[in-house]
């Protein structure tokens, strides 16, 4: 049942509580349990919204930021991702497979600010070894949603 | 001038309900659940397909039943679904929909007089197909207490010594009925004992709920009398593709295969290159959209229960049948009513046969948003209805 859940309120978190319990044809206490016991597990993280900030006029610059870093002993990487992904401005962090070792996502007003925080912040950490900045251009999809609006239904009206 | 036009085609009535049709389609801010093909893009991983073999040139004609390769994974479809065996080489033609397969296994069975057995409410096509192939169309009046399931004991009172093809619809266009494997056994042990043949048409055998299809041709002693209609249409979303293939004994489908030959040549060479791959890896799509399907089956249920509409649970295809008979309206003014008053389209049972009277068809190949809203219009209208009475 979880799966089927997770499934449904990943696409929308929104959904009506009766809703969804007659599309999974489950009774509606059951889901409100599973529910809950899915965010006190950590399951379900929150429940936020998908912006397409381009069309709001607020200025937003993101960044994708390749990081080299040297593993703590004993630690390993978890240390160091936590020294990073502590700082507000991160939006998320990745350990990566391959040439580097973090996908460091930075979400900033402005250039000027991802930029100072990739020379004052980041790349001053210690274990920090080398940073490779990309800005993304242009948002194309994001949580399996594509962000141009969706075609028209165009199939004839009726049809046996 | 000499009258232009064949007699029997000119006998050969439209569809009443053309006009309702034609309204509804000119209608801008109408919204519709009177579509009978999916909502979903045919999955992206099919569609470019499509687009390779248009970039590497392959615009050629394929042989006429169909590219090899499809033919293969339409064997190996048939088999791994449904239990059934058959020779890509002679029991297999690739056809423009499952409308061409329907038409011409008819053409290659029916001499004139010959009775054909069309269970109806059913999809619109078989009464002409059966005309236009010299056959006698001979219509079984389904019923909703039986769920609109075939019963052997219909299929019995409608024999006759004419009686040459039974056609089985199911899931069924525009009931959403099913037939489980007792139905179907009752069902073969009439035809066998009878000697008739069977068009099954299984075009929405991907899209049933809680049930797994079942081809009344892996029946005992079935195969050899049974012509098997599928396609991509429904399963696959890909409508506008034209593509569905019939199996059947070879003796049949070397007779079909001529008429296709000389009327069709083959069927569209991008599609068939799509549709190999639809069938190599498109398994996980066609299970998302029918649990997507399945979701509205049970919201729109609950919502027609809700508001005091009649409704059996359809297990089949994306359809529901809805009885409308307590308002004391036919199908056809309540749709058209509908359509006026809160400008919504359904389709009126009767577009499907006269045993459709009393029901509409409403489709669930909708978003749940489109859903939604269509169904608080409807609720409107039933409301005022119910005020009035």
């Amino acid at each position: 049942m979880r799966e089927k859940i997770l499934t449904v309120i990943e696409k929308n978190s929104r959904i009506d509580l009766k809703e969804l319990a007659i599309i999974l044809g489950v009774d509606e206490a059951a889901i409100l349990n599973e529910l809950a016991a899915m965010e006190k597990e950590h399951v379900i993280c929150g429940y936020h919204t998908l912006i397409n900030w381009d069309k709001t006029g607020v200025e937003k610059v993101m960044a994708m930021i390749e990081v080299r870093v040297t593993p703590q002993r004993g630690m390993g990487f978890d240390k160091v991702a936590e020294r990073i992904y502590n700082y507000p401005e991160v939006e998320s962090v990745y350990l990566i497979s391959g040439s580097f070792d973090f996908m460091v996502v930075l979400d900033g007003k402005n250039l000027r600010e991802v930029s100072q925080f990739v020379s004052e912040k980041l790349s001053t950490l210690d274990s920090v070894l080398s940073t490779k900045t990309n800005f993304i251009l242009k948002k194309y999809k994001d949580h399996g949603t594509i962000m141009a609006e969706p075609p028209k239904d165009e199939r004839m009206k009726i049809a046996p | 001038m000499r009258n232009p036009l064949s007699k029997q085609i000119v006998e050969i009535e439209p569809s009443g309900i053309r006009k309702f049709f034609d309204i509804v389609n000119e209608m801008e801010d109408a919204i519709s659940l009177g579509v009978g093909e999916p909502d979903f893009d045919t999955p992206w991983h099919i569609r470019e397909e499509g687009i390779y073999s248009l970039e590497k040139g392959r615009t050629f004609y394929t042989s006429n039943a169909g590219l090899k390769e499809l033919k293969i994974e339409i064997s190996r479809y048939m088999e791994r679904k449904f239990h059934l065996e058959y020779d890509y080489n002679h029991e297999i033609i690739v056809t423009v929909g499952g409308s061409e397969a329907i038409d011409i296994a008819m053409r290659a069975m029916l001499d004139p007089g010959d009775e054909v057995l069309i269970p109806q409410p059913s999809f619109v096509c078989y009464p002409p197909c059966a005309l236009l192939a010299g056959g006698k169309p001979v219509i079984i009046e389904l019923k909703e207490e039986n769920e609109f399931r075939l019963t052997a004991e219909e299929v019995l009172a409608a024999i006759t010594p004419k009686t040459k093809i039974l056609v089985l619809p199911f899931p069924n266009n525009p009931t959403g009925s099913v037939m489980e494997k007792e139905d179907l056994e009752a069902i073969a042990k009439v035809v066998i004992e009878h000697d008739l043949f069977v068009i099954s048409d299984e075009i929405y055998s991907e899209l049933t709920y809680g049930f797994s299809h079942i081809s009344i041709a892996s029946l005992p002693g079935m195969q050899e009398r049974t012509i098997t209609i599928n396609g991509f249409s429904k399963s696959y979303a890909m409508t506008g593709w034209r593509l569905g293939y019939a199996c059947g004994p070879r003796e049949i489908m070397e007779q079909m295969l001529k008429i296709h030959q000389f009327a069709i040549m083959c069927a569209p060479t991008t599609s068939q290159y799509a549709a190999v791959e639809a069938l190599k890896n498109g398994d996980s799509d066609v299970e998302k959209m029918r649990q997507e399907y399945d979701g509205r089956r049970r919201y729109l249920l609950h919502r027609l229960r809700e508001m005091g509409i009649e409704c059996f649970e359809p297990y089949g295809a994306f359809y529901m049948f809805p009885s409308i008979k307590q308002f004391g309206m036919t199908s056809e003014e309540f749709a058209k009513q509908l359509l006026e008053k809160e400008k919504v389209a359904v389709v009126p049972g009767t577009a499907f046969g006269a045993s459709g009277e009393g029901f509409l068809r409403i489709s669930y190949a909708y978003s749940l948003e489109d859903l939604k809203a269509a169904l608080e219009r409807i609720e409107n209208f039933v409301r005022t209805l119910k005020r009035e009475q």
